[in-house]
């Protein structure tokens, strides 16, 4: 509260005052964009092609390793594949993956979970059975048979990831639709005469966007993770394209010949894209919605 | 009482009922099961003799009827690569992965209760920080590449510790605190709130008013109550960490249900992933009616709200 008084007395309090008021994390947004950037511009930055090696390059070091050169400043891979542009190329794989399936989640979560909070009844009963069950599956393990089952492609891990995550909005946002519905907006709402699907979607829905949008930036990290879990499986992203998790599997081949950089860099990535996620999330959660706090 | 244990009892009956349905129609919705069910490289002949054997040629009620039938007989079917029933061969590998989760546990609580604990004393110190930061990269780094990174650094730097396998105690400790890094934070951050409620209570006040010192207050009347969700989160947590050490046990080459799944899914052997899954879930729905259970004997409130 009284941050916010202070922000309101600046002379003119733009929007950016605002934020760094308020301890915007500007260090995790920042590492974001920056991935974000690097997976849109991937082809203009990355210097070379990431899918395809010099086998005469084997296993080489970054650079400031003996045997090191400029040409590869990352080291190469196994198959003499640059490291630097596929960490490059595997960001626009994270974003894509990570940022779909969320989405997809999200949608199909938040719907259901509207429906499911605001009808009420047999429909409620059942959604939440369903819910219940599929929250019941541990979320990897029904990934990893889902993956099995369809075989694995960039596109059927963003449909398996977004199936597997959708309960934890429906969880949510049903339980808000609960106590919104009581509110004199939306009995008043009723009285106008207004249908169930206008009240759904004008009144109820962009009272829960901001939880939807809390849970969502919290899922990234976790969306991130399983499909990296994914890839290293076997069962993720397909060779010869350029996902963090699939590198890391392949550094696993020269993990025991000491080629620390194939096993140690991609981890680095997941680990500062996940955590600036969360950090995100954090504060998100704090700025939006306080009853958020305890999740 | 009755009553609520009935009802507890008939929703994870539902839940088991979804769990195989919706398992056995991804398998139909998504392709030829045929296909999944006969073995690799296998000819046109033999699959029409498993669409025979399985009866896939009939309709999905009857179908799901007899996938049923089956499961609760403990038949989930006969594993391509060892060709030995799959059911055998989880509760052969159900030990190590209950043992891994034992450590793995065990380290998680040795870590997570008295950081947190420490954590909600003194709040906002550098304790407190340290703690927050080593809760943030175990909720962040993925399990998979800790354990990696220990395996450089012990195992192919140091030598210290072996890099895969199972046998002796130094098998156990690397992918224990891989598995384990996740849920010490989940811990601590779970035993700190928890500390920090019950240490603003009246009788935690009382007992200060009393001129107990501080040290009797927090041990005595501040932690034991503290500990009660940390224990209940510890026991559901038991469950999942069997459920999600797939990756970990894939790493260490540990001889698990995990590594199980792994090898059902690099053979291509249909009945191992299937009866993984299935049996991981219904673990999980077993779990959670007990803890409900349990929940209603000690808490009256619960069993008379619904």
């Amino acid at each position: 509260m009284a941050i916010n008084t202070r922000a309101a007395t600046l002379p003119a309090p733009s929007r950016l005052a605002l934020l760094r008021v308020s301890g915007f994390p500007i260090i995790p947004s920042a590492i974001l964009v920056g991935i974000g950037l690097l997976a849109i511009f991937a082809e203009v930055i990355a210097p070379y092609n990431p899918e395809i090696g010099t086998l005469g390059d084997r296993f080489k070091p970054p650079f400031w390793q003996a045997g090191g050169s400029e040409a590869h400043l990352l080291g190469t891979d196994h198959l003499g594949r640059d490291v630097l542009s596929r960490l490059i190329f595997g960001a626009r794989v994270s974003m894509i993956v990570g940022l779909t399936a969320v989405l997809i989640a999200g949608v199909t979560g938040t719907i259901l979970g509207i429906i499911s909070g605001y009808l009420g009844g047999w429909v409620d009963q059942a959604l939440m059975r369903l819910t219940d069950t599929w929250l019941a599956l541990p979320a990897l393990t029904f990934a990893i048979f889902l993956a099995a089952v369809v075989g694995p492609s960039e596109l059927n891990i963003i449909v398996i990831l977004g199936l597997v995550y959708w309960t934890r909005y429906a969880r949510v946002i049903r339980g808000e639709v609960l106590s919104l519905k009581e509110r004199e907006f939306v009995r008043l709402a009723i009285v106008a005469g207004c249908s169930k699907g206008t009240i759904m979607r004008k009144h109820i829905l962009p009272n829960v966007i901001n939880s939807a949008i809390v849970i969502a930036t919290l899922m990234i990290g976790v969306v991130i993770i399983s499909e990296a879990s994914l890839s290293f499986l076997g069962v993720g992203v397909p060779p010869p394209k350029p996902a963090w998790g699939l590198m890391l599997a392949d550094g696993k081949k020269g993990m025991m010949a000491g080629y620390w950089w194939l096993t140690v860099l991609p981890g680095c990535c997941i680990m500062l894209m996940v955590l600036s996620a969360n950090l995100l999330g954090d504060w998100l959660r704090v700025k939006l919605d306080p009853q958020l706090r305890q999740l | 009482m009755r009553r609520y244990i009935v009802r507890r009892l008939a929703y994870s009956v539902i839940s088991l009922l979804l769990l195989s349905l919706t398992i056995f129609l991804f398998v139909r919705i998504t392709g030829d099961p045929a296909v999944l069910l006969v073995e690799p490289g296998a000819s046109k002949a033999d699959l029409e003799q498993i669409r025979k054997q399985f009866g896939l040629d009939r309709p999905l009620v009857v179908q799901y009827s007899s996938f049923i039938s089956s499961l609760v007989r403990g038949d989930f079917g006969q594993s391509f690569y060892y060709r030995t029933p799959v059911l055998e061969l989880y509760l052969s590998r159900l030990p190590n992965s209950l043992l891994l989760a034992a450590a793995a546990m065990i380290l998680s609580l040795l870590i997570g209760i008295p950081s947190g604990i420490l954590a909600a004393v003194r709040v906002n110190g550098w304790w407190d920080r340290v703690g927050k930061i080593f809760a943030l990269l175990g909720l962040s780094l993925p399990s998979f590449w800790v354990g990696l990174v220990m395996i450089l650094f012990f195992s192919v730097y140091l030598g210290w510790l072996p890099s895969s396998g199972a046998g002796t105690a130094a098998h156990l400790i690397m992918p224990a605190f891989a598995l384990g890094w996740f849920f010490a934070a989940a811990h601590m951050r779970m035993t700190r709130s928890s500390m920090l409620e019950v240490m603003g209570s009246e009788y935690v006040k009382l007992a200060r008013l009393k001129g107990l010192p501080e040290r009797l207050v927090i041990a005595k009347h501040a932690f034991k109550n503290a500990l009660i969700p940390v224990l209940t989160l510890a026991g559901i947590n038991l469950v999942i960490m069997v459920n999600v050490a797939v990756v970990v046990e894939t790493v260490f080459a540990w001889p698990g249900i995990g590594r199980l799944l792994y090898e059902g899914i690099a053979f291509r052997d249909f009945p191992v992933v299937q009866a993984t899954v299935l049996l991981s879930g219904a673990m999980v729905v077993v779990v959670n009616l007990v803890v409900d259970i349990l929940y209603a004997v000690i808490d009256p409130r619960i069993r008379l709200e619904r």
